[in-house]
C-alpha cells in the first residue's frame, strides 16, 4: 500500500513499524505512514482507531510501544527532554477544545509562545499577534477572554496561537467537529491557505470524510490497527477496499459491525437472570 | 497473595509519585519567582481571596474562647487569666489549625480544581506542546502563593481571635475583664518562641495543603468525575493530614 507514497516528495514525518496498545486495545498493528513535506496530509478513520493518539506520538507526548516516530530525521520517542522541546518548537498543534489558556485573554494566549521562546520586545510581539490574529480574522477579537469566544473561534484563536512561532509542522486534531457550516468553511479554507502561504507541513486528523479529503493533498484511512487506504486524496476517495468504502460512504453495516460483540440475542433472552 | 499485596503497594508507588511531584515543584520554584507578577496573582488568589473567611472565623473563636474561658476562670476568681489563656490556645494550636482547615476548603480545593480543570481541557498538554514545561508555569506559582498565604493568614486570624473583634470584645466590653490585665497578661506570657512556632506549623500546614492540591489536580482524570474527585480528596486528604501533623508538630515542640 505504500507503494502509492513512494513518488511522494521527502517527508518531515516518517513512521515505521509502529505498535500500540492503550488499556489492551491495540491501536497501531505495525504501521509505516509518510507525512509529505509542503502538503496536507488527512489521517481518518472511525472513532476510537486512535487518531489522536497518533499525533501525541509525533508529537512526543506518548512514546511508541514499538516502532519509530521520526520528525526531520529525529528520533522523537527517544529523544531527551531538552531536544523534544526544541522539536516542539518547530510544531504547532491544534487541540479538539483549542486548549486556550483561560486565565489570559485572546492577545496573551498567542503572545504566550513568543514571549517563552523569543527575544522580541514588546513592540514585535504586538505586532506578530496581532499579524496573527488579523489572518484568522479575530483582530477585534483581541481582548476577549476564551470564556467568551463561540466554539468556532476559539478554534481560530487556537490556530493563531498554533502558528505564532512559524511552526513547519501543524498537527490538527478534529478541527471540524462541532462546528456550524460558515465557520466549517472558513476553517477549510484557512487550513489549506496557511499550508500554502507559510509553506508549512499540515497533519489532519479528522473523521468528517469529505471535509477533510477536500482540502487534504495524500490521506490515510486507519481502522483496527491497520492502514486501509493510503495515497493522494483522489486515490483514497475512489478506493475499492470494502471497509473504507463503509467509512467513506457512512453505510451503518458492513465489514465494521453494527453491533459490539455479544452472544446470541435469543441465548441472552432466554439466560436466566442471576 | 497479589490482590491482598496490591493495596498497600499502589499506595506506596502513589506515594513515591506525589513525593517526587514535590521535588519536581521545589525545584521550579526559583523558576517562579522569577515570575513575580504569577506569584502575586496566586497570592491574590489563595490569600487575599481567604482574607473574609479567616477573619471572620478568627473573631468568633475568639469571642467563644473568650466566653469558656470567663466561665471557667471566674470560679477561681482568676479572670484577669482570660486574656493569657485565650492568646495561648489560639497562638499555638488553633490559628494555624483553624486557618489551615479553612484554606484547605477555600484555597486548596480551588487550587484543585483549577489545574484538574487545566488538566480537563488540554491546556497543560497545550503548554506542553508549545514547549513550555506547565510545572514552572502552572503548579509552582500556586504552590508557592499558598504557602506564603499561609502563615500571613494565621497571624490576622490570631490578631483577630485576640483583638477587638474577638476575645477583647467578649472579655473586656461585655464580660468586663480589666483590659489593661488582659493585654499585660498576654504580654508577659507570650514570647516570641511562640509566634515562631506558630508560624512553623502554618508553614507546614500550607506546604501540605499546597502540595496535595497541586499534586491532586495535576493528576486528576481529564474528566468532570476526575476533577470533582481531585477537589474532595484534597480537602479530605489535606484536612486529616493537617490534624494529624499538628499532634506531631505539637509533641515535638512542647513535649521537651
Amino acid at each position: 500500500m505504500l507503494d502509492a507514497m513512494s513518488d511522494a516528495p521527502d517527508s518531515l514525518v516518517r513512521i515505521r513499524g509502529l505498535r500500540h496498545a492503550q488499556s489492551e486495545r491495540v491501536l497501531f498493528d505495525g504501521i509505516d505512514i509518510d507525512i509529505p513535506r509542503g502538503k496536507v496530509t488527512a489521517i481518518m478513520g472511525p472513532s476510537g482507531t486512535g487518531k489522536t493518539t497518533l499525533l501525541r506520538l509525533i508529537g512526543g507526548q506518548l512514546r511508541a510501544q514499538e516502532g519509530r516516530v521520526f520528525f526531520d530525521g529525529t528520533e522523537v520517542g527517544s529523544a531527551s527532554r531538552r531536544s523534544l522541546f526544541a522539536l516542539r518548537k518547530r510544531m504547532g498543534m491544534l487541540f479538539q477544545q483549542g486548549a486556550l489558556l483561560t486565565d489570559l485573554s485572546v492577545f496573551d494566549n498567542v503572545a504566550f509562545p513568543l514571549r517563552e521562546h523569543t527575544r522580541l520586545g514588546a513592540r514585535q510581539i504586538r505586532d506578530q499577534v496581532l499579524l496573527k490574529l488579523e489572518v484568522v480574522g479575530l483582530r477585534g477579537a483581541a481582548h476577549l477572554f476564551p470564556a467568551q469566544l463561540s466554539g468556532g473561534m476559539a478554534r481560530r484563536v487556537a490556530l493563531a496561537r498554533a502558528i505564532a512561532l512559524d511552526p513547519e509542522l501543524v498537527l490538527y486534531d478534529e478541527p471540524f467537529t462541532g462546528q456550524d457550516p460558515i465557520s466549517m468553511g472558513v476553517l477549510l479554507r484557512l487550513i489549506r491557505q496557511l499550508n500554502d502561504a507559510l509553506g508549512t507541513t499540515s497533519v489532519l486528523v479528522s473523521h468528517d470524510v469529505g471535509e477533510a479529503l477536500s482540502i487534504a493533498d495524500y490521506a490515510y484511512v486507519l481502522s483496527h490497527g491497520q492502514l486501509r487506504a493510503a495515497g493522494s486524496a483522489a486515490a483514497v476517495r475512489d478506493s475499492e477496499d470494502a471497509r473504507v468504502r463503509q467509512f467513506l460512504d457512512g453505510l451503518p453495516d458492513g465489514p465494521e459491525p453494527f453491533h459490539y460483540p455479544a452472544p446470541a440475542l435469543r441465548d441472552t433472552l432466554l439466560e436466566k437472570p442471576e | 497473595m497479589n490482590a491482598v499485596l496490591r493495596w498497600p503497594m499502589d499506595t506506596l508507588a502513589s506515594l513515591g509519585r506525589a513525593v517526587l511531584f514535590l521535588f519536581q515543584t521545589m525545584l521550579a520554584v526559583p523558576g517562579a519567582l522569577l515570575r513575580p507578577r504569577l506569584l502575586a496573582l496566586q497570592i491574590y488568589h489563595s490569600g487575599l481571596l481567604s482574607l473574609a473567611i479567616i477573619v471572620i472565623a478568627g473573631a468568633f473563636v475568639g469571642m467563644v474562647l473568650a466566653l469558656q474561658g470567663y466561665r471557667l476562670l471566674v470560679q477561681f476568681s482568676a479572670e484577669s487569666a482570660l486574656g493569657v489563656s485565650v492568646a495561648l490556645v489560639v497562638i499555638r494550636e488553633l490559628g494555624p489549625v483553624l486557618t489551615a482547615l479553612l484554606l484547605a476548603g477555600r484555597a486548596g480545593s480551588s487550587l484543585a480544581a483549577e489545574i484538574g480543570l487545566m488538566r480537563a481541557t488540554d491546556q497543560l498538554d497545550g503548554i506542553s506542546m508549545m514547549a513550555v514545561d506547565p510545572v514552572p508555569r502552572v503548579v509552582a506559582p500556586r504552590f508557592l502563593g499558598l504557602l506564603i498565604a499561609t502563615p500571613i493568614l494565621n497571624m490576622i486570624f490570631i490578631a483577630m481571635a485576640l483583638g477587638v473583634a474577638g476575645g477583647h470584645l467578649v472579655g473586656v466590653e461585655v464580660l468586663g475583664v480589666d483590659a489593661g490585665s488582659y493585654w499585660s497578661q498576654i504580654r508577659s506570657a507570650v514570647d516570641a518562641g511562640d509566634l515562631i512556632d506558630s508560624t512553623i506549623k502554618s508553614l507546614v500546614f500550607g506546604l501540605t495543603i499546597a502540595w496535595i492540591a497541586v499534586y491532586q489536580g495535576y493528576h486528576a482524570a481529564p474528566t468532570a468525575a476526575g476533577v470533582s474527585r481531585a477537589t474532595t480528596t484534597t480537602v479530605v486528604l489535606s484536612s486529616l493530614s493537617v490534624l494529624g501533623l499538628d499532634f506531631v508538630l505539637t509533641a515535638a515542640m512542647f513535649a521537651a
